[in-house]
């Protein structure tokens, strides 16, 4: 198994197609950063302009605002809208891109199970998937650190701005980073699975991405009905959940507590959800292809 | 000799296709095997069964005495292949591409015995280039290397002559028979081209429709001396006139086109040719066919070809 994966891996990693998403990923990390720097007072007002300001913000205190913690928060919340793509790209190739190169033919005759020949598959599309991750997190948080400094996370929230101490985020971003990895391996595994039924990348790539799309417009939808009866069950409903490791519990007089999280059962049932679509996505996936002729 | 293969009533149908229809043959071991049929005769389909590509809708493989749905693995590993044409993963090189496939075949090939491969169907020079930069005769050859790449006791190949050019062709039918002879390999070849199975098969079968037309020795099946020849002349009516009143009559088969088909021994054919000299019959060209490729198209089509002359 172990050497099926260093195969797939390596497949994966000597396609040049696989560094678009990791150029793609710099550049707007790099973009963001570089807008931020230069013009990120303007940014804060912004974020601020919502707020009832029923206290005086110095530009001290803005300043401070504007550090790495906050700017990786930033980028995470728009990347991670744009990741599901860049994921597609690979996972909707697996089983599709080998059939439409007529590779798929000459593996099948190996003496390896299609079981394994697909769990080994999809592992290696969710360690591209990781990578991503780990790449963005390099990025995001890492150069923004280096780029703008450390100091206390301010978020901002509907009943106001809540501050994390700087010594309370890493274990935050580790845990929403793990999240974005559950959350991010769902649409690998619906690319995946839909790449079984195609004999070129394009069809799943795109039927990936309509997916989302349309879940991702009912989930942020407001009409009562969806709220009991579809939002709960869709992926992409889910998938935001990682922000709530930034959002801290508050005492009897609204004070934040240092090292809590609000709202944890919540959390722990969004990824629940999310691993329940993994599985049957996978489960199916794996199925259908069991019992599929291969005529390519 | 024990069957390496041994096919039973195998039936494929897709819809209200039947692809092939209760096809049972079997293959010994050392033996080259010519699987041949039109195109579109099911032969594709069989092999891809034999190579658990497409499940069969009913009968039973059985590959070095093992039933194939039972021991999957265990037959694959002992088997080597090339399904219609060698696709492979143009971004890597050649060696890479044998690697990753020797590693799949579950079999640890050294770099040496990697090279060794590749220089055995022509490659060693052009081992470190990209796939994208070869031509079809190339991937042939690769495709033929990554097929032996584990030593496989059956090598299966499915129209391995497709696309190639005369030396290309020439080149995989001396590695074919190398194998056979030098390696005591069992190889099933199939191919809609009977003058290229017939030079290197010991025994085939013809099937169409998916249903099996014949299966023997290529010995049994046909008298490897009779042969039809081609005659065009500059005039082929005065010529068949000329014919007809002449001994050589007994030799009339038929007209195909263009041409008028004579049957006759090999060792007829200068005979022949010296009397046509001297009968004045202006020759243009004198094509010596084997009379195998009249039998397949005869079992295949039915003689439309040949109006009685």
């Amino acid at each position: 198994m172990w050497k099926l994966l260093k195969i797939e891996l390596f497949k994966i990693f000597k396609r040049p197609r696989t560094y678009i998403a990791f150029g793609a990923i710099a550049s707007v990390v790099f973009l963001i950063q570089i807008a931020l720097k230069f013009d990120g007072k303007s940014y804060i007002d912004l974020l601020l302009s919502n707020l009832d300001n029923s206290f005086e913000m110095t530009d001290e205190f803005k300043t401070k605002m504007l550090n790495g913690y906050l700017i990786c928060f930033v980028i995470l919340n728009t990347l991670l809208i744009q990741m599901p793509l860049l994921i597609a790209l690979i996972s909707g190739d697996s089983i599709a891109g080998e059939a439409n190169m007529g590779t798929l033919r000459l593996s099948l005759t190996k003496p390896v199970s299609r079981t394994e020949y697909m769990l080994v598959k999809f592992t290696a599309s969710v360690i591209y998937t990781i990578s991503l991750l780990i790449w963005m997190a390099l990025l995001a948080l890492l150069g923004s650190i280096i780029i703008f400094g450390i100091n206390d996370m301010v978020i901002i929230r509907s009943r106001g701005l809540e501050v994390i101490e700087s010594f309370d985020i890493w274990w935050r971003y580790i845990a929403a980073f793990g999240y974005a990895a559950v959350a991010l391996t769902v649409v690998s595994a619906l690319a995946f699975l839909l790449s079984v039924f195609a004999e070129n990348s394009i069809g799943p790539i795109i039927a990936t991405m309509s997916i989302v799309i349309v879940f991702t417009i009912l989930s942020e939808m407001n009409i009562p009905i969806y709220d009991r009866t579809v939002k709960p069950y869709l992926f992409t409903s889910h998938m935001v959940a990682w922000k709530g490791f930034f959002y801290m519990k508050a005492d009897s007089e609204g004070a934040t507590i240092t090292g809590t999280v609000e709202n944890m059962p919540a959390i722990m049932r969004s990824l629940s959800i999310l691993v329940i679509y993994i599985g049957i996505f996978l489960s199916t996936a794996v199925w259908v292809f069991k019992k599929k002729d291969i005529l390519t | 000799m024990s069957a390496i293969i041994q096919v039973k009533n195998l039936t494929k149908s897709f819809k209200d296709i039947k692809a092939v229809d209760n096809l049972s043959f079997s293959v010994e071991a050392g033996q080259v095997y010519g699987f041949l049929g039109q195109n579109g005769a099911g032969k594709s389909t069989t092999i891809r069964m034999l190579l658990t590509l497409i499940t069969p809708t009913s009968g039973e493989i059985e590959l070095f005495g093992m039933s194939l749905a039972k021991h999957r693995k265990e037959i694959l590993r002992q088997v080597g292949a090339i399904i219609e044409r060698p696709d492979l993963y143009k971004y890597l090189s050649a060696l890479e591409n044998l690697r990753l496939f020797a590693t799949m075949s579950g079999v640890k090939v050294s770099e040496k015995e990697l090279m060794d491969q590749l220089a055995m169907v022509g490659l060693a020079d052009r081992a470190h280039s990209k796939v994208k930069t070869y031509s079809q005769g190339m991937k042939q050859r690769l495709g033929i290397a990554i097929a032996l790449v584990h030593n496989p006791q059956l090598i299966i190949l499915d129209e391995p002559t497709n696309g190639l050019d005369p030396q290309g062709i020439a080149d995989i039918r001396n590695l074919i028979l190398l194998l056979k002879k030098e390696k005591g390999k069992t190889l099933l070849i199939s191919s809609h081209l009977l003058s290229e199975v017939e030079l290197i098969a010991d025994s085939m079968i013809i099937i169409d429709k998916g249903k099996k037309l014949v299966e023997g020795k290529v010995n049994d099946l046909f008298d490897p001396a009779e042969t039809i020849v081609e005659l065009k002349t500059m005039n082929d009516d005065a010529a068949l006139e000329k014919l007809k009143q002449s001994d050589l009559n007994k030799y009339l088969h038929g007209k195909r086109n263009d041409c008028i088909l004579l049957k006759l021994h090999r060792n007829e054919v200068p005979i022949v040719m010296k009397e046509l000299m001297q009968m004045d019959v202006e020759v243009v060209s004198f094509n010596s066919k084997h009379s195998l490729e009249d039998y397949f198209l005869s079992l295949t089509t039915g003689y439309p070809h040949v109006e009685v002359a």
